[in-house]
């Protein structure tokens, strides 16, 4: 019976998605989202071309030890440049400026206007007369902001990535990419992104439909994702940085007051992001479900 | 808290009754709604059929919450709502019969009045060309055709107010529920949503309308539910509900020759608790006669008019219309028409 189903939710899904990507991608307000996105790819591009120069001159001399000419070799001595601490400052811009900043407010941004958003310009009552299961409007808004957070923050996350690898010189970047560990970073890092978003999408989203004003629920959550490196291990656990964090290749430095906690392993750490963003969804349905539209009141 | 009588009923049958066809009917069945402290509506016990059933009453008599209520977007504090057998619970299934047109003027963001209509159309889970078809088709109907892939921003009221209509009448529903539809529509745009509204109605839909505009009520409905302060006062046709205004003596105008003899006689046969004698704007006198009991009145008349020294040329009431009516209900009250 429910089989039968699935064919009509697909497109209403699908439609749901279409105007939903187009406002939250095309419209006026989406230029915030790009200037967000934009920031990590501007100061990384800038730390790997503006950079410290290091003018070293010896002497060339032949065979017999006679000096033949005097050499400059002017080379590029910045965070990005020096092989031994780059993955090190990558690693903590990643987590300071895409992470805990872009993907974190960039999802605010997003998935809480998804519903809240519609709220204000009071056209939320358009979704709410037709028919479509209200847990269809909920999977179709929150796949749209998916794709809207994953195409904005992983051009982002990868805009970031090339001008770390930049930074280093084509050949020496194509080393790392090619011959070490380069394109299982890059996958992390992106991997990291996606489940940002996954995990920060659903939770805002939750949020939107549960709070008036949730921008100041959102500034906690900010505070107490902020806050992970002092909690104790037990307490690290209720958060979504700390998994995101757990999968980095690299380990992220926490400052010398961090209470240093045990990663939790990928195969835990994945599931248990995807399941917590099921589990939101689930609480996000249950409360639309039983949503009235007042738009002068309480909703 | 007041207490409030029941409602007028111009039949019983018209009363919310188990025996009630639920599955052509919207039934209220003892339905609150409070918002927070504030009253939306108390105790409405309705059932409404097919045709056009216009919802009157002034600002804050609770028709919109009652459209709300039987349309799912509010939740009763108390009772049950069964709309063509459905609960209001599951919109999935609910709006596939029901068509509604609120009443918030608001549209997304930067879309055409097709493209609204388009888009409401694949969320109810129409394809594409099927959705483009009904979105042409109801656009047509509203007589928007020919800008629809203007913006909906550079619309006038009345424009946006069709668009809704369209979007409302789209996907071909069983039942139509339009808040204040006539508002902010110049007199043709009016007079063809009534033609609209009455077509609708004559191809079998359930028309449900609410309107401040009691002589467009009148005209396009055929039975009228009157709300005030939360409350029904009355429901049924229009003539019904007057007919049951015990309290209120029904006014009678009667044309003939000799209207003061005609006075005479009825009051001689105590027909009228009030009879005034008038000079209708053509010259001609008349007879302005208030009766209690209409229905013996009439009879009587008839006897009168058969002893032949009285020419009777036109016998008409005065008063059984939805303005009087609700004059009469709730005017005195404060409202507002």
């Amino acid at each position: 019976m429910m089989a039968n189903h699935w064919p009509l939710w697909r497109r209403q899904i699908a439609a749901i998605v279409r105007l939903e990507v187009r406002k939250s991608l095309f419209h006026r307000r989406a230029l915030i989202l790009y200037l967000l996105a934009l920031a990590p790819v501007l100061l990384v591009a800038l730390l790997a071309n503006i950079h410290p120069t290091l003018v070293r001159t010896s002497a060339v001399l032949d065979a017999t030890g006679h000096y033949v000419r005097e050499r400059t070799v002017v080379q590029r001595h910045g965070p990005l440049q020096d092989p031994a601490v780059a993955p090190l400052v990558f690693a903590d811009l990643y987590n300071a400026m895409i992470l805990r900043s872009v993907v974190f407010f960039g999802c605010v941004w997003i998935f809480m206007n998804l519903f809240r958003a519609e709220l204000v310009d009071r056209s939320l009552h358009f979704y709410f007369l037709a028919a479509v299961r209200r847990e269809v409007l909920v999977a179709g808004k929150f796949i749209a902001g998916l794709v809207t957070a994953l195409t904005l923050f992983s051009m982002s996350t990868a805009g970031a990535l090339f001008f770390y690898y930049q930074a280093r010189g084509y050949d020496a970047a194509m080393r790392d990419i090619w011959d070490g560990h380069g394109m299982a970073q890059v996958f992390t890092y992106l991997g990291m992104t996606w489940l940002g978003c996954l995990g920060y999408g659903a939770l805002f989203l939750t949020m939107g439909l549960f709070f008036r004003n949730p921008i100041v629920p959102a500034l906690v959550v900010y505070g107490w994702e902020w806050l992970n490196f002092l909690l104790p291990p037990v307490l690290k656990k209720i958060s979504i940085i700390h998994y995101l964090t757990s999968l980095s290749r690299v380990p992220l430095p926490e400052g010398g007051a961090a209470i240093v906690a045990v990663p939790t392993p990928a195969y835990i750490s994945i599931p248990g992001l995807v399941v917590m963003t099921g589990v939101l969804l689930y609480l996000a349905s249950r409360r639309i479900r039983s949503m009235e539209i007042n738009y002068g009141g309480e909703a | 808290m007041t207490q409030h009588a029941p409602p007028m009923s111009a039949s019983p049958a018209d009363a919310a009754s188990p025996s009630a066809d639920s599955a052509r009917t919207v039934v209220f069945s003892n339905v609150s709604k409070f918002y927070g402290e504030v009253l939306g509506v108390n105790g409405v016990n309705l059932t409404v059929g097919p045709g056009i059933t216009s919802l009157v009453g002034p600002n804050g008599s609770g028709k919109t919450t009652l459209m709300n209520l039987m349309t799912g977007l509010v939740r009763p504090s108390r009772g049950r709502i069964s709309v063509l057998g459905m609960t209001t619970d599951e919109p999935e299934q609910l709006f596939r019969q029901v068509g509604y047109c609120a009443q918030f003027d608001s549209f997304p963001r930067g879309v055409t009045a097709r493209g609204f209509v388009t888009g409401f159309l694949e969320v109810h889970g129409f394809r594409r060309e099927e959705a483009d078809r009904l979105a042409g088709a109801a656009l047509e109907r509203v007589g928007m055709l020919a800008v629809a892939d203007r913006k909906v921003a550079s619309f006038s009221k009345g424009m946006r107010q069709r668009v809704r209509l369209a979007q409302a009448i789209a996907h071909q529903p069983t039942l139509l529920v339009f808040d204040e539809p006539l508002n902010g529509l110049d007199p043709m745009a009016r007079a063809e949503s009534i033609a609209l509204f009455r077509a609708l109605a004559a191809e079998g839909l359930f028309l449900i309308i609410s309107s401040h505009i009691l002589h467009e009520a009148d005209m396009m409905s055929d039975r009228v539910v009157l709300l005030n302060q939360g409350y029904v006062v009355a429901e049924g046709s229009v003539q019904g509900v007057r007919a049951a205004m015990d309290d209120q003596p029904m006014q009678i105008l009667v044309r003939c020759d000799r209207p003061a003899a005609l006075a005479a006689r009825i009051f001689a046969q105590e027909l009228a608790v009030e009879a005034r004698l008038l000079t209708l704007p053509n010259g001609d006198p008349a007879l302005l006669v208030r009766a209690r009991d209409a229905d013996r009145f009439y009879l009587r008349l008839n006897s009168i008019v058969a002893e032949g020294d009285i020419a009777l040329y036109a016998v008409a009431p005065a008063d059984d219309d939805l303005q009087a009516v609700y004059q009469y209900l709730i005017g005195g009250q404060g409202g507002t028409a």
